[in-house]
């Protein structure tokens, strides 16, 4: 079942989706009928089977896509978006790729610098700004296009499965980064994934989809409080949580 | 249960940790994993080395004994029928030829000529290649309507068009040069084409969300993007040149005739000697051309790009 998120739209609210639906030109029908809501101080978390239409969602909240029908808002005009593959520009070094989006907006050599150089130092690359993404692995990849998003100073950042291609280890902490930037810079967070213990770790509120046509089966609220202490993962409360959401999970995609 | 399941799964990482209870081990345990890791992720990996550049004997050795094994063959060849010698001179002779005074200052005149022609054709045709590229790179109906003209370039009778060229443009310099300009262009055209178009869907993306303009598109991404794929156009753009300068060379003998004018003399007189040591002249003069374009294109892109 769709639950529906009624609650009106108020300035705290970023991201609203109502009933939108998406059907490209080859006549899939990518999305149908999804509500979704993404409030300031919220993390959202989206899990699902592999082409149920997640990153398509993510398209159409950056504006990469226009929904076929319902209205989808985006109350700010700062927003990030993280690809899954961290998409670097090979022949800039981790400086030039992080100063690219504030080269777009044409700020000054001088702002691009200082800019980049926060945000380096937030995803924890500081030493690392000559190096090109070649000589970089792939965790540090995913944390410079981590940084260049960050230059944004983003309210809304999307998330598509950014740490979906690295290993276990990296990637949990990596989360903890993440959340660590989640506190401390504000921004309201859309994130997509496969794994569920990711999800859950990461998110207020985990909601799970199923395919074809993509739409919104289950929604959880995460109790667990932020800032988040690593060890939660190892409770029974957080691994309660993981079973009742990968169970919505399967049933939505045996439906 | 799911505790157990999750205490499991550190088990072998755990072991010297027994006397603590499970979810005292689990956090001490995660603990521990996060520090590991960190420094290892921050430190990270060294800047790697780029495999050792040229010099060496590995790299001159082969191609060097391959050229001694020809040697050795041609002189076997000529062992064969020693009457056919005015056919097949020995390399000795031939090679005596670059240092004869009467006719050495001739080839090398010739062979400078030739070059200037080429180097200008190779010119145009890279302008000429890229901003027709970029053109069809623009918009798909550009593409639709410019790409078969680049393909016929490339499978035209060029021979049989050369002589019309003289009667258009004349039967020396600008008629050379657009013989080597019409033979060398394709590669650069379907080369930048083919690289423009390399850039990630999610990289066009990136810039799109900036509502960057198709111009900044083209300088900061699509271009620098296709820096490879042109510079091995232009190595396969300098090579068709020099042909192109040399066929012309045969064609349009006014002006001052190149290395091309010069072997069709050598040629129809039967002097063998001048004629072997002017082709293989040209020849190597297209290695060095070939070679310098490898080069160029290392240093240019060799930081990001393993260019072959
Ligand atoms: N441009 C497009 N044209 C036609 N169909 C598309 C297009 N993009 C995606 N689709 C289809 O729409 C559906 C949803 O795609 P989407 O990429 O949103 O899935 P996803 O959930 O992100 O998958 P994954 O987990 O594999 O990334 C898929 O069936 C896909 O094949
Ligand atoms: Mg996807």
């Amino acid at each position: 079942m769709a639950m529906t998120d009624s609650a009106p739209a108020t300035t705290s609210t970023l991201l609203d989706f109502q009933n939108v639906q998406l059907t490209y030109p080859n006549g899939t029908i990518a999305l149908s009928g999804v509500d979704l809501t993404v409030r300031r101080g919220e993390f959202v978390t989206v899990v699902g089977p592999s082409g149920c239409g997640k990153s398509t969602l993510l398209r159409i909240a950056s504006g990469l896509e226009v929904s076929s029908e319902g209205i989808s808002t985006v109350n700010t005009k700062r927003v990030g978006y993280v690809f899954q593959d961290a998409t670097l520009l090979p022949w800039r070094n981790v400086r030039a790729n992080v100063e690219l989006l504030a080269e777009l907006q044409w700020d000054t050599q001088a702002v691009r610098r200082e800019k980049a150089q926060k945000a380096i130092d937030l995803v924890g690359l500081t030493g690392f700004e000559k190096h090109l993404p070649r000589q970089l692995s792939g965790g540090m990849r995913m944390r410079t296009s981590l940084a260049r998003s960050l230059t944004l100073d983003p309210e809304l950042f999307l998330f598509d499965e950014p740490f979906g291609a690295l290993d276990e280890i990296t990637r949990e902490y990596l989360n903890d980064e993440l959340l660590k930037l989640f506190v401390e810079q504000q921004f309201a967070g859309l994130f997509i994934t496969h794994s569920v213990s990711e999800a859950v770790y990461l998110s207020t509120k985990v909601m799970v989809m199923s395919g074809r046509p993509g739409r919104i089966v289950d929604t959880f609220d995460v109790p667990f409080p932020m800032p988040r202490d690593p060890d939660i993962r190892y409770t029974g409360e957080f691994a309660a949580l993981v079973g009742e959401v990968s169970h919505a999970l399967r049933e939505g995609h045996g439906a | 249960m799911s505790i157990e399941r999750v205490t499991d799964e550190g088990m072998d990482t755990a072991e010297a940790i027994d006397d603590l209870t499970g979810d005292e081990r689990q956090a001490l345990e995660h603990r521990e994993t996060v520090q590991e890791i960190a420094p290892a992720t921050a430190a990270a990996v060294p800047l790697k080395r780029r495999r050792s550049r040229g010099g060496g004997i590995a790299n001159w050795g082969p191609p060097i004994a391959v050229a001694i094994l020809i040697v050795g063959l041609w002189y076997l060849v000529g062992l064969i029928d020693p009457s056919k010698s005015f056919l097949l001179p020995p390399p000795h002779e031939v090679f005596a030829v670059y240092l004869d005074p009467k006719i050495a200052p001739d080839i090398y005149e010739a062979l400078w000529n030739t070059a200037v022609v080429a180097l200008t054709g190779l010119a145009i045709a890279i302008v000429v290649g890229i901003v027709w590229a970029v053109a069809m790179n623009q918009a798909k109906w550009v593409e639709r309507s410019l790409y078969p003209y680049a393909v016929i370039l490339q499978t035209i009778p060029i021979l049989a068009l050369v002589p019309l060229i003289g009667f258009w443009f004349g039967f020396d310099f600008t008629a050379r040069v657009i013989v080597a300009v019409l033979i060398g262009l394709f590669p650069m055209v379907s080369n930048t084409l083919f690289g423009l178009q390399s850039v990630d869907a999610s990289q066009r993306e990136l810039f799109k969300l900036q509502q960057a303009s198709p111009w900044i598109m083209l300088k900061k991404l699509q271009f620098p993007a296709a820096l490879p794929a042109i510079f091995a156009g232009m190595r396969i753009s300098a090579g068709l040149a020099l042909v192109g300068a040399i066929v012309g060379d045969f064609f349009f003998q006014r002006g001052t005739p190149g290395i091309g004018a010069l072997i069709s003399k050598y040629q129809s007189r039967l002097n063998a000697e001048p004629l072997f040591a002017s082709i293989i002249l040209a020849s190597l003069f297209g290695v060095v051309v070939f070679w310098f374009f490898g080069w160029l294109g290392k240093r240019v892109v060799g930081k990001w790009y393993d260019f072959a």
